[in-house]
């Protein structure tokens, strides 16, 4: 890293009030959805935040948009302070930095045509040159995502999916931003035309100099797409590292467990692969589990180590951070995991029937009693 | 184990099947507007034991088969056609109180999402018990104890806690156990899963996935798996039918069909999802065109507007005929005219590289 990142998140926190009470709200807790993230994003790159729903890492993205208030920390864009920004600096800031959202026709106006929702971004911050200039900017970016110019007159209820989505990347880009957040941006599409909008982005990223940063749960499309991917867990990080590497060797148990749940489209691969199941749920974010976020669930904990000590962030390769009190123990094979019923049963959750050691006398297996007969 | 316990009919299972599905059709009709096909002439057949999937993207009309199977269309406006058999029993046509006896306790169904298919007033366990009362001839409590015993086997902790509670206060995962629980209450021969785990996250489907697995393994159900997810079919089917626009394009075992897909449509769909165990950056090679942009059977191959391998012929205009579902191989069907070719075996040439 010799150059300036563009991004560069620091010690994030965003925290959400839990308000109780009938005359007087009352905040009682917090939900802690981003909880200290440190990152950096650098130019012409592109980032991957993946995690689970609840992770927080969509808060992420929006915070670095200021599009909610972080707590605490700082989000410096470009040199520049973005959380401190207030006013007509931070709209202007926004230019550089904009957003495609998940739900394609939930953030198009359906009002709006195409024409007016792809002008709209540019009379907003006084670009384009006039009416003329304008109507030209907006055919070109048509033609840039692939959209026919017949599509200006029309509204967004008339597209595809797909389509809907390509306009709001068009919006996105309308400003010639150089950081382009997605927060899932093909998770509402399907499969045959998720891979159409993968390509627009790339094709764009290298056509405009982007920098992206992609927020998304799909391991998959993150890892098509990304140069450095972020595992998120609980408001933090648990590992970063380039692409590759993450996939080559990913050192947290979380990465691990994630990793083998994905399913492959390769009927030879899914019979021979490791599968790591985890047990339980995520914990709630309002009440995070003590030391290490991920000791309830993890096949690999160790006794008190993990449950009272919070693990940093430690730097294992070269850009590999990982925050795992164990990880090189865990690479080396010296530590073994834990099935998902003995982890279950220690922390008391539960994936699977506790105690039913012979199928036979298990009600399901058996039947419940003699099938019923039909009159 | 549990074959002493089965009527003696049902107990091999290499013999009839659960379900058969034949000539299927469902016909949406609205006044003023055409009539839609959504389901045209779709027949498969399901046996105990095996798991079926059903593939394809929305609208291709994967769900409307499976509400069909169970008769929960609704009957104004709707036009069924065709045939279902569950155990040689027919269900389309079959009178409301026969269909009301066997869906609970002979078939039963688990919906895509979790929160919506639970009633939202009504605590977890009497939606779980109301299952065995309806078909059982049991006491309450007797009921509640097995209700305790299947939410414990799906992997519910503290299950006699969560009887008491409401579907809001139970995790998206729970929640989709819980409906498990309930569809499996008086173990259905036959269970179909409409896109069970798309709602929840990958460490959470996982779960459900290995849950239906050994549910399978274990008390011997046929299982219908619907799902738009490659990967799924993958680890879960035995056999899987691809679907388009209403049709069955291709049906093969689950290793032929991911080594070698036939269909351009299947090949199509391998080689553009990013796979991660692929050679990453390796480029995507999407399918042109979205769901919508589709041309009637009647006029030919509806894929063939999207399709790099379409000719003339696939038009019924220029062949006479349209693109019938025709035998490919053994245990294979195939419609398309102009299928993927693959040169004499180099053995485990991956789909994805081998499909372009």
């Amino acid at each position: 890293m010799t150059a300036d990142p563009l991004l560069r998140v620091e010690g994030l926190q965003v925290h959400f009030p839990i308000k109780r009470g009938v005359f007087v709200d009352r905040t009682v807790g917090h939900v802690r959805a981003v909880d200290g993230v440190d990152l950096a994003v650098d130019r012409g790159s592109t980032y991957g935040l993946v995690g689970e729903s609840g992770c927080g890492k969509s808060t992420l993205g929006r915070a670095v948009l200021r599009l909610v208030e972080p707590t605490a920390g700082q989000v410096w864009f470009d040199g520049t302070d973005v959380a401190s920004l207030s006013g007509e600096p931070l709209r202007r800031m926004r230019r550089r930095m904009q957003m495609v959202f998940q739900d394609p026709l939930g953030s198009l106006d359906p009002r709006q045509d195409v024409e007016s929702l792809l002008s709209e971004p540019l009379h907003a911050h006084g670009l384009g040159g006039g009416r003329a200039g304008i109507a030209e900017r907006v055919r070109t970016l048509l033609d840039a995502v692939g959209l026919p110019s017949a599509a200006l007159r029309r509204y967004p209820h008339e597209f595809s999916g797909g389509q809907r989505q390509r306009i709001g990347i068009a919006r996105a880009v309308a400003l010639e931003p150089d950081l382009l957040i997605a927060d899932e941006p093909v998770s509402a599409l399907d499969v045959s035309v998720q891979a159409q909008v993968l390509n627009l982005l790339e094709e764009l990223q290298e056509r405009l100099g982007l920098t992206y940063l992609v927020i998304a749960h799909d391991l998959a499309v993150v890892r098509h797409i990304s140069d450095v991917v972020g595992v998120m867990y609980l408001g933090s990080l648990v590992e970063q590292a380039p692409a590759d590497v993450l996939y080559e060797q990913p050192l947290h148990p979380y990465t691990r467990a994630l990793m083998s749940a994905v399913p492959v489209p390769d009927p030879v691969v899914e019979e021979n692969r490791e599968r790591i199941l985890l047990a339980g749920d995520l914990p709630s974010p309002a009440n995070p589990p003590s030391g290490c976020r991920f000791h309830t669930r993890c096949p690999w904990r160790q006794e008190t180590r993990c449950d009272d000590e919070a693990p940093v962030l430690r730097e294992l390769g070269t850009g590999h951070l990982v925050s795992c009190h164990w990880a090189e123990e865990i690479r080396d094979g010296v530590l073994t995991p834990r099935s998902a019923e003995e982890v279950a049963a220690t922390m008391g959750v539960s994936i699977r029937a506790t105690g039913v050691e012979n199928p036979e006398s298990d009600a399901l297996v058996q039947g419940l009693d003699a099938p019923i007969e039909r009159r | 184990m549990i074959i002493e316990d089965l009527p003696p009919d049902a107990a091999d299972r290499s013999g009839r099947p659960v379900l058969e599905v034949d000539e299927l059709t469902v016909t949406f009709r609205r006044r003023g507007e055409q009539p839609t096909r959504a389901v045209d002439g779709v027949s498969f057949a399901v046996a105990p034991g095996e798991t079926v999937g059903l593939v394809g993207e929305s609208g291709c009309g994967k769900s409307v088969t499976s509400l069909a199977v169970m008769g929960l269309l609704p009957r104004r406006g709707v036009e069924v056609g065709g045939s279902v058999r569950l155990d040689g029993q027919e269900l389309v046509g079959a009178p409301d109180r026969t269909l009301r006896g066997l869906r609970g306790a002979d078939m039963a169904m688990v919906f895509q999402d979790p929160l919506s298919s639970l009633n939202p007033t009504v605590p977890i366990g009497t939606q779980v018990t109301e299952v065995l009362l309806e078909h059982r001839e049991l006491s309450r409590k007797d009921a509640t104890a097995q209700a305790t015993d299947l939410l414990d086997r799906v992997g519910i902790p503290d299950p006699a806690r969560r009887l008491k509670e409401y579907p809001h206060q139970l995790s998206g995962g729970m929640r989709q156990r819980a409906l498990i629980a309930m569809a499996l209450a008086c173990r259905p021969r036959l269970l179909i899963a409409d896109e069970p785990t798309t709602a929840l996250d990958v460490t959470i489907q996982a779960q459900i996935l290995e849950l239906l697995r050994e549910l399978v393994v274990d008390s011997g159900t046929a299982l219908v798996m619907i799902t738009h997810d490659l990967g799924v079919v993958a680890g879960l089917c035995d056999r899987v039918h691809v679907m388009y626009s209403g049709r069955i394009i291709e049906s093969a075992d689950r290793h032929e069909l991911f080594a070698r897909p036939r269909q351009p449509y299947t090949g199509g769909l391998l080689a553009s999802v990013p796979r991660l165990d692929g050679v990453r950056g390796a480029p995507l090679h999407p399918i042109r065109g979205s769901a919508r942009d589709v041309i009637p059977w009647a006029e030919g191959c509806a894929f063939a507007p999207r399709c790099d391998h379409a000719q003339d012929d696939c038009l019924t205009e220029v062949a006479g005929s349209t693109v019938p579902l025709e035998y490919d191989g053994p245990g294979r069907e195939l419609r398309c005219r102009h299928p993927l070719e693959y040169p004499r075996s180099p053995a485990g040439a991956t789909a994805a590289g081998a499909a372009r």
